[in-house]
């Protein structure tokens, strides 16, 4: 603690007014748990898009506002975007869970596995998704108890998660599944015109936004990550949070296995194979920081609409589906460098000023 | 006093200001630096201090207002620029490469060569070596800067200023992270700087030390020199009152009923190479400090007690029951509140509002339906700030916006709203200024009138004499002494703290 000390004293003696004035810019984009201007600005800039890439779609295809079309936009992306929201929570509290997508595809692999043994459906599900939240729980606690990075246990976990899969079902592929179960990944919802994956997205959605802006246990989700020696300090139980975010994710990553098994009506030892990177992508194009303790749900929300619509647009219009990687990869690079492009010329620019001051 | 020599300054400030957009940090800075002279810079905290030294360092410019060195003046640019003309800044915390030597940080960037153009360690370190015995220190330039003390890394900057030729000296609050012996010794390098006819800036927030060793003294408030003048014939109040602009009382009153029932127990607890046999009681009503040097294990004592850390035998009983080892929850539920020494790192979330970091650890409280209620929360901040009269724009900016004393008082809001009966405050007023101080040392004797316990953890002695109805003293992990308010003297502690004290009765 001697060893902070300075430290404190120096920040201490800094002018207030000079403080205010010289408040080093964020460090990322994205706003904390309250509404303030960056939080405005990013969203609104989300909304933008958002309005943009909508009548990039109208434009491009007579077909897009159809409302088959809708219900495909709904679809096809639906697992990805139920994944965002606890990958979403997980990263506001300064962690990560890239194994999300092995936790599916297991999951899928569990649902074949045991529909070959003639388990009933319902059971099947109930098993899958407490086996979701024990594959959640090994993360949290191989993070919160080992003390080990987020990054490298859920890179381990995703490999091995993955294998598991792979030795479940190894090379078959099951797709006997029946007509009443399948129908829910094709159909819309009754009334709605939305898939099911949509409509449960939108349902979690809400819930997470209460959660994470409402609640106490939100508040400490974002108290970890802007600064977890403070949070613990405030008798906030980091660990367990944590903990509770890794099941979450484990959870929510099964139950978009089991939506995903029957969209496709197959089960299979790779289905989702990729997916997390357009899981994460989506989440800080939302304005999560990549380093915790900022974001919000709107802006995830807000984020997967465009995200969707940019590429169903580009699948109407015959771009190369082997191509989509470009969406997800520019999307990504957009979303890190606009926030920061004020603090980035800033910097620039004073290079620039120092050069001939020759500088040593 | 040593004499005062009567030459031409070396360095002068006149009517300078900086602005920050709208913001004026400095309206009216002017100072004169003389050889052989050590000059006090005091001002509370936002009075413009750290802008000035900005400026002498180079790394702000001048809005307006201008800057000689020897009568001739002189643009700043850069801290380049800066070194150039003869000064050298040593901060608080200086920032040393760790894998490099002593002689190699000393010389970083223009090591004298030989053939070959390698490097020439020998001399290097014959020239540290040197500087160090000019210095009067003791100290290897062979060693790596790896584990310095923050003492002696100041020791090595201002051997680097030696070095460069530095003929001005400016050490920013250079003894705010020292322990007592430190002092001492970075007094007399101090001095032997101004005896070979150095301009010395010594900025500092206790004023004994001001007057330990300054000869002149420049007073800033509200970005103004307020006061400049030889120290001789001023005391303490007269700069106490130049800072603030009227008179404050900085004593409080010192009767105060004090022994109630036994709050905290603390009995034998060890903590593996950190601590051992520490045994402690703190009841309602009562102040309690607990005093030593820096690293004497003060802090890991309170942090034990409070659960961040597990401790490995003893135990800690609150009110007659004993409260599990490693949980700061459970402390908090039994009426515990810590105020940590660090509250950047520890005591706040920078990135939340004000009102958020006060009601951060009040939520359950706030909530209805497990919702947590904005207005509720505004109106709990709202009632802590007015009473802690703390200085903000908004309660929903971040926290980050705020003073040190004023940031300080946030965490005091923060543990105060949950009416705890025991509260541990470790360095409480560390780098707050002298107004604040006054401010938080009323409120902890108000605290214990209304029979909260209360621990505090201080290195400075003058509160510590002020505010503690005992005095419990720790050295290198171990209690070596327990003093009553009667008969407790500055003279004591330190001797408790640094082992020239048999150990008395605990």
């Amino acid at each position: 603690m001697a060893g902070d000390a300075p430290r404190t004293a120096v920040a201490a003696d800094a002018d207030a007014t000079e403080t205010a004035a010289l408040e080093a810019p964020d460090p990322g984009p994205g706003p904390t748990w309250r509404g303030s201007r960056r939080y405005l600005r990013w969203e609104s800039g989300l909304a933008l898009a958002l309005v943009g890439t909508v009548l990039l779609g109208v434009g491009l295809s007579g077909q897009f506002l159809t409302s088959t079309n809708i219900l495909n936009l709904g679809l096809s992306n639906g697992e990805v975007a139920i994944m965002t929201l606890p990958m979403m929570m997980v990263v506001i509290a300064g962690e990560i869970d890239l194994s999300i997508q092995s936790t599916l595809a297991l999951s899928s692999s569990v649902v074949g596995y045991l529909w070959l043994h003639h388990w009933s459906m319902p059971l099947i599900i109930v098993t899958v998704l407490v086996l979701g939240a024990l594959l959640g729980l090994i993360n949290g606690l191989l993070v919160t108890r080992l003390g080990l990075p987020s990054l490298a246990v859920t890179i381990g976990t995703l490999t091995l998660y993955a294998g598991v899969a792979e030795i479940v079902l190894g090379a078959t592929i099951v797709s006997n599944f029946p007509a009443a179960y399948t129908s829910i990944g094709v159909n819309a919802v009754p009334g709605t015109g939305l898939s099911y994956s949509a409509v449960i997205f939108v349902v979690l959605a809400v819930v997470t936004g209460v959660v994470m802006h409402a609640t106490a246990f939100g508040r400490s989700v974002f108290a970890i990550g802007a600064n977890a020696d403070a949070a613990l300090y405030t008798g906030i139980r980091v660990k367990r949070v944590k903990t509770t975010l890794f099941v979450v994710s484990g959870l929510v990553g099964a139950m978009a296995g089991v939506l995903f098994t029957f969209r496709l009506s197959t089960a299979e030892y790779g289905n989702g194979n990729g997916l997390v990177l357009s899981v994460v992508a989506i989440v800080l194009l939302g304005g999560v920081n990549i380093f915790g303790g900022r974001g919000t749900v709107a802006g995830v929300f807000l984020a997967v609409l465009v995200f969707s619509i940019l590429q169903n647009a580009l699948l109407l219009t015959n771009f190369p589906q082997s191509a989509s990687g470009i969406v997800t990869g520019g999307l990504l690079l957009v979303a890190i460098l606009v926030p920061n492009a004020g603090d980035l010329l800033r910097r620039g620019r004073r290079l620039v000023r120092r050069m001939p001051g020759g500088w040593s | 006093m040593p004499p005062v020599a009567a030459v031409a300054p070396v360095l002068v400030l006149e009517h300078a200001t900086k602005s920050f957009g709208p913001v004026r940090a400095l309206e009216d800075g002017s100072i004169e630096l003389y050889p052989g002279e050590v000059h006090a810079l005091v001002g509370e905290n936002g009075a413009g201090k750290s802008t000035l030294v900005k400026i002498l360092a180079g790394v702000y410019q001048l809005t307006s207002g201008r800057l000689l060195v020897d009568g001739a003046a002189v643009a700043l640019g850069n801290p380049a620029a800066a070194r150039q003309a003869g000064i050298a800044v040593i901060y608080q915390e200086p920032t040393l490469f760790p894998d490099l030597t002593v002689a190699e940080n000393v010389f970083m960037g223009r090591h004298p060569l030989r053939s070959g153009r390698r490097v020439d360690i020998r001399a290097m370190r014959e020239q540290v070596a040197r500087v160090f015995e000019g210095l009067g220190v003791r100290l290897e330039p062979a060693r790596l800067a790896r584990g310095l003390s923050v003492a002696d890394q100041q020791i090595v900057e201002i051997a680097k200023a030696l070095s460069l030729e530095a003929r001005v000296i400016v050490m920013d609050e250079p003894t705010a992270a020292l322990s007592a012996y430190e002092v001492d010794r970075l007094f007399r390098v101090v001095e032997r700087l101004r005896a070979s006819g150095a301009a010395v800036l010594f900025i500092s927030h206790r004023l004994e030390e001001v007057f330990a060793i300054c000869q002149r003294v420049t007073v800033m408030r509200d970005g103004r020199q307020v006061l400049a003048r030889l120290l001789e014939g001023l005391g303490p109040d007269d700069l106490v009152k130049a800072m603030v602009g009227r008179d404050i009382v900085l004593r409080g009153e010192e009767t105060r009923r004090a022994g109630g029932d036994v709050v905290l127990s603390v009995e034998r607890l060890a903590r593996e190479g950190v601590f051992a046999d520490i045994s402690l009681q703190v009841r309602a009503g009562e102040i309690v400090a607990l005093a030593g040097l820096v690293g004497a294990g003060r802090s890991e004592v309170a942090r034990a007690v409070f659960g961040i850390d597990r401790y490995d035998a003893g135990s800690v009983v609150l009110h007659g029951r004993p409260l599990p080892k490693g949980s700061p929850t459970a402390a908090m539920g039994a009426g515990v509140g810590l105020v940590p020494e660090d509250r950047r790192q520890l005591g706040l979330v920078m990135p939340f509002s004000i009102e958020g970091n006060v009601a951060l650890a009040s939520l359950a409280r706030l909530r209805r339906r497990g919702l947590v209620r904005r207005r509720a929360e505004r109106a709990f901040a709202a009632d802590w700030a007015v009473r802690l009269q703390m200085k903000f724009g908004r309660l929903s900016d971040p926290v980050a916006t705020l003073s040190g004393g004023n940031q300080q008082k946030v965490v005091l809001a923060k543990w105060l709203s949950r009416r705890p009966a025991l509260l541990i405050v470790d360095e409480p007023t560390r780098g707050i200024d002298v107004r604040t101080k006054a401010e938080v040392h009323r409120l902890l004797i108000e605290l214990a009138s209304e029979g909260v316990a209360v621990l505090m953890i201080s290195s400075e002695l003058p509160e510590v004499m002020h505010l503690a109805d005992r005095v419990l003293v720790m050295r290198e992990g171990r209690m070596v002494a327990e003093m009553d308010r009667r008969e407790v003297s500055e003279e004591t502690i330190v001797a408790a703290a640094t082992g020239q004290l048999q150990r008395l009765g605990a």
